[in-house]
């Protein structure tokens, strides 16, 4: 349209390289993945563990949270979606399984990927367990885990929690 | 007690996939000039602009609201900018009507816009994150797991997504602004649609639109003097949650249940199935229709596909929703609210033509944005409360 109509329209790429401080309760969590150990964070309020703590804050209480839990590694599989879009930086190759995973001992689930399974034969309640990069790749992220695979065990049962966080 | 708010002008754009014949400030100005000219006044009458628009981050202008001043004839008044995500189109028309609802301004232009040609959505919501792991694709992949919850907890069909894409997509035809005027949808087409996030299917997918929507409002006693059909409100209601938290119902979110019941509450609505005429609802995915349908308190707990799969949704049902085609057939993200927002005025004004609901006397209109997190909603009649 802008060709034909005589309309100028200019392609501007912008890009900015930030720089995130992570603060104490998020850095447990990031040096914990770099001693390959999920660590999370308890509420002191509700008891309740988040991983990844995120901003450190219990998002119900609005309390900081306070003392390290290790969770996992292994995890149950809340939701999931299989992924056939191609977008620009994408780094998976398609289809893949983004999964919800429920970490042992944690009351969040956190995303990660799904391999070493056929995508069809993702289902909700499924056992997962982390399949981690070599030492040398490794740096404050989870990125650490190359993804998640099926360990095999007898699936978990999921209730009110399928769909939800 | 609040002064009384009334929409007295509604103008929107022809939506597109690229509008690359007007730059942004030409995109809004074409929306202004036409809600102007629909309340029959002009710039000087209006005494402050609210102007509303998602990340700036989508289309790449950092502080559109300085960007657009001139475009605004912003000259010597006051100018708000609002920002609530993909919800950002309803709750800008909430301030707006706040600052008349208020006494503080007796005539208020209000603006959702977004140039989605000019960026790129679908990778600004899929910038890596610190904490994360870059597996998410976008807001298909951050809402179809969400779906999938759906679908097993209520025992849905699996063409039902697919039947609200087609009913959305036959509606927008009769919308002349609609982006997408596809009559030519049938239920066994749409299904053959590839799935893009499974289990959401391309035809279940809002088109990326560019677009804007404008609202002129007015306070009781400036409304009773002007001639022409007015949308009163009623009532608006705002809520939002944090985006994760342990045992987070995502399908129902409580936020977007707490501001359905305050919106009841505040405009007196027992049953609201039965008492509003017409909805429209902020469904960028088809399956969340159902899901509304019911985290509004309309359907019962687990149904919402059944009103679907009975045609209760459709224009000649009895809870038409998204008669104008919905943000499924025209989603400018900053605008998809305000275009929810000022179709259901336009409903109860008697100004929507050919996807008028007859004889439509009450009217919602609902938008939501971010992870499910926040939720505005507005309902407006031909009557004053």
């Amino acid at each position: 349209m802008s060709e034909a109509d005589g309309l100028v329209r200019l392609r501007q790429p912008i890009g900015v390289t930030y720089n995130w401080s992570a603060g104490p309760n998020a850095t447990s969590h990031l040096a914990g993945l770099m001693a390959g150990k999920f660590i999370g964070k308890r509420c002191p309020s509700c008891a309740l563990v988040y991983f990844p703590p995120r901003n450190g804050v219990c998002p119900k209480c609005a309390k900081i949270l306070a003392g390290d839990v290790e969770v996992g590694p292994k995890g149950t599989i809340t939701t999931f979606c299989i992924v056939n879009v191609p977008f620009l930086g994408q780094k998976i190759k398609l289809p893949y399984v983004a999964a919800q995973i429920l970490l042992d001992g944690a009351d969040i689930s956190m995303q990660h990927l799904i391999q070493e399974c056929e995508a069809e034969d993702v289902r909700i309640g499924m056992r997962v367990e982390p399949v981690w990069k070599d030492k040398s790749e490794w740096g404050p992220s989870l990125e650490n885990i190359q993804h998640f695979r099926p360990t095999g065990e007898p699936d978990r049962v999921m209730g009110a929690e399928s769909g939800a966080s | 007690m609040a002064d009384l708010c009334a929409v007295v002008g509604v103008g929107q754009t022809k939506h597109a996939a690229c509008r690359a014949d007007v730059s942004i400030a030409g995109l809004v100005r074409e929306a202004v000039d036409r809600a102007l000219a629909d309340a029959n006044i002009t710039i000087a009458d209006v005494d402050a602009i609210v102007i509303g628009k998602a990340p700036d981050s989508l289309e790449g202008v950092a502080m559109p609201e300085l960007w657009l001043a001139d475009a605004l004839a912003a000259h010597g008044k006051p100018v708000f900018r609002v920002h609530t995500a993909g919800s950002v189109g309803g709750s800008t028309a909430i301030v707006a009507a706040q600052h008349v609802m208020a006494g503080i301004h007796g005539t208020v232009l209000t603006i959702g816009f977004e140039k989605q040609s000019d960026g790129n959505a679908m990778w600004a919501l899929s910038v890596p994150i610190p904490f994360g792991m870059p597996v998410h694709a976008g807001a298909g992949g951050y809402f179809s797991p969400i779906v999938r919850g759906y679908i097993g907890r209520s025992g849905a069909p699996k063409h039902i997504g697919a039947m609200v894409a087609v009913k959305d997509r036959t509606n927008a035809c009769k919308n002349p602004y609609a982006h997408l005027h596809e009559p030519d949808w049938t239920l066994e087409k749409a299904l053959e649609t590839p799935m893009l996030w499974d289990p959401i299917r391309f035809i279940e997918t809002c088109p990326s639109s560019d677009g804007a929507m404008a609202l002129v409002l007015m306070s009781e006693e400036r409304a009773d003097k002007h001639a022409g059909r007015k949308a009163w409100v009623h009532a608006t209601a705002m809520r939002s949650e944090p985006t994760a938290f342990a045992g987070r119902e995502q399908v129902s979110p409580v936020a977007g249940e707490m501001c359905a019941a305050d919106l009841w509450r505040k405009a007196g609505i027992k049953n609201p199935a039965e008492e509003i005429d017409v909805v429209e609802m902020y469904v960028p995915f088809a399956w969340f229709e159902p899901m509304w349908l019911e985290n509004l308190g309309f359907a019962p707990r687990n149904e919402g596909w059944r009103w679907v799969e009975d045609g209760v949704t459709e224009m000649g049902g009895s809870l038409p929703i998204n008669p104008s085609g919905g943000v499924l057939s025209s989603n400018p993200i900053g605008a998809s609210g305000m275009l929810r927002f000022g179709e259901a005025a336009m409903q109860v004004m008697g100004k929507a033509g050919e996807h008028q609901i007859d004889g439509a006397k009450k009217a919602v209109g609902h938008a939501y944005g971010g992870g499910s997190q926040f939720f505005a909603m507005w309902l407006v009649s031909s009557t004053k409360p």
